[in-house]
């Protein structure tokens, strides 16, 4: 049901899939990008993709034109194009003061969107007269660092997560690029930089933002450790569910109703949602640990406990999940967004691990992915 | 010697406050509250309905309000609440309360963590224990995040 590999001692910083899933381009904590082929018994390292100053933050492997961006602390952004066995960099000039933080291809590839340290998303596109990719900017209301970025299917909205604790959802309609889009139940207008929705930001850091896969629903993890999920419509409609583990870091919906968050507590955790009722629950956590053997303690022990820890527990202190550190991120492997069959997490463990929803559901009893 | 080493008043400017991007968290509109009523609490108390007085002592949190008068008065009056509780009472009082209720109680506790008196910080363990089993690492977290604090 999991599979998962250990690609380095240091955390991964960001990855991204090719279109087959047959090559993973990750970060290994560095300024470079290195990329690897399954091979029939393991992982094979063929490119390393070496052109940032600073930390990648963020790689897009963009799955029609197989194309990859990749974004850094060094403020710039490349992308990548494969010219035959050789993987050539095209600068991107942002111009953003601050580090970039995470970067994504619309859905149509034909542009993509920055988040950084200097409180706005930098939309890029290329443009066929000049040879050269340029940006604009969405810079109010954002006042502090872009963590996450998501498309909506539309290839318009844009829905984005920041420090300062708002989830917000954004139009980077680009007319030289496309038509004007049909109208959503977030609105009708979307002129460029247009704010559609806001979320009232009580809480903390939005880590991590996903749209649903029909683009109506809008869902976001948030440091203090809570979750929501807004619905679009004349006045959209917030559900939260207040955890009670540490923040989740990364999110995606796996089906309409379901989404599953991992974080700081190092496995992945199912949220379902219910729209009549407007509320999220927790479905149940995505890890079987090992049966670790029981000991029984002696008397001694337990005084000792008791002495120490005020308990006379013998809980081990050994972290009984897969990923042995936090989940960084989390995408969908295989099917998509309305119906995900197999996502893949990496953390600051420096591991891969690839779920198997159908082996969670079965081998999970009260576990109901609807 | 040179002009800049005469007088060391520039060190006491606070740089931050000239900085046009500071960040300012959104005034609310939202009404004063004020803190629980001390009087009720305590003719509560005096009556031994400590349910109703905890209850009573956890409404109106001054979260809004930047007054640190207002705050004192509110913690001093929860803190009483607290002490007034026999220890097999605690679990009881934890479970009468709803979400919202448990992580304004982490609240009040960390708060009563940062002055600690005789007494207060075992009767505030027993709470903090009882409150975590409920609360879980998310209401000590969102202590933690609260931008709006007792």
């Amino acid at each position: 049901m999991m599979a998962y590999h250990s690609f380095l001692l240091e955390p991964i910083s960001c990855h991204a899939w090719n279109k087959d899933r047959t090559q993973i381009a990750l970060c290994p904590n560095n300024h470079e990008v290195h990329i690897y082929q399954k091979e029939r018994s393991g992982w094979m390292k063929i490119h390393v993709l070496k052109e940032h100053n600073g930390q990648v933050t963020g790689i897009d492997w963009a799955p029609e034109s197989n194309r990859i961006v990749t974004c850094g602390t060094d403020r710039n952004a490349y992308v990548w194009t494969l010219k035959g066995s050789m993987w050539k960099p095209t600068l991107v000039i942002l111009r953003i003061n601050r580090a970039a933080r995470c970067v994504k291809w619309s859905p149509r590839e034909n542009k993509f969107a920055v988040g950084s340290g200097s409180r706005l998303i930098s939309i890029c596109y290329f443009e066929q007269d000049n040879d050269w990719w340029v940006c604009k900017h969405i810079k109010k209301p954002i006042r502090s660092t872009v963590l996450s970025l998501d498309w909506h299917p539309n290839n318009v909205l844009l829905a984005s997560g920041s420090c300062d604790f708002k989830c917000r959802i954004f139009s980077a309609y680009i007319k030289e690029l496309e038509d004007k889009p049909a109208p959503t139940p977030w609105g009708s207008k979307m002129p460029f930089g247009e704010v559609m929705f806001e979320s009232s930001g009580a809480g903390g850091w939005i880590h991590d933002v996903s749209f649903s896969a029909s683009g109506n629903r809008v869902a976001w993890a948030s440091h203090d450790s809570t979750v929501a999920i807004a619905e679009g419509g004349k006045t959209p409609v917030v559900a939260s569910l207040y955890l009670e583990t540490l923040p989740l870091l990364c999110l995606t919906f796996i089906t309409e109703n379901s989404l599953v968050a991992a974080g700081h507590d190092c496995y992945p955790a199912l949220f379902v949602y219910d729209a009549e009722r407007s509320t999220i629950t927790f479905g149940g956590k995505l890890d079987v640990p090992k049966q670790s053997a029981q000991r029984g303690m002696t008397a001694r022990e337990r005084f000792q406990n008791l002495d120490k820890k005020a308990t006379a527990d013998n809980k081990e202190a050994v972290l009984e999940s897969l990923h042995k550190n936090s989940i960084s991120q989390i995408l969908v492997l295989e099917g998509d967004k309305a119906k995900c069959t197999k996502f893949c997490t990496t953390g600051m463990d420096g591991g891969m691990a690839v779920w198997d929803v159908k082996t969670l559901e079965s081998s999970m009893k009260d576990l109901k992915i609807v | 010697m040179a002009k800049n080493t005469l007088s060391s008043r520039f060190r006491k400017v606070d740089i931050d406050e000239f900085d046009e991007n500071k960040f300012v968290d959104e005034q609310e509109e939202a009404a004063e509250l004020q803190g629980p009523d001390g009087a009720e609490v305590e003719s509560l108390l005096r009556q031994g309905d400590m349910m109703t007085a905890f209850h009573v002592a956890l409404r109106n949190p001054p979260v809004n309000t930047k007054n640190a008068v207002v705050k004192e008065r509110a913690q001093a009056i929860v803190l009483r609440v607290l002490t007034s509780f026999r220890s097999s009472e605690i679990e009881t009082a934890v479970r009468s309360l709803d979400r919202n209720g448990v992580d304004l109680l982490m609240k009040y506790i960390y708060r009563g963590f940062e002055k600690p008196t005789e007494n207060s910080s075992v009767i505030l363990l027993q709470w903090h224990e009882k409150a975590f089993a409920v609360g879980g690492l998310g209401s000590i977290v969102r202590v933690l995040t609260a931008r709006k604090t007792v």
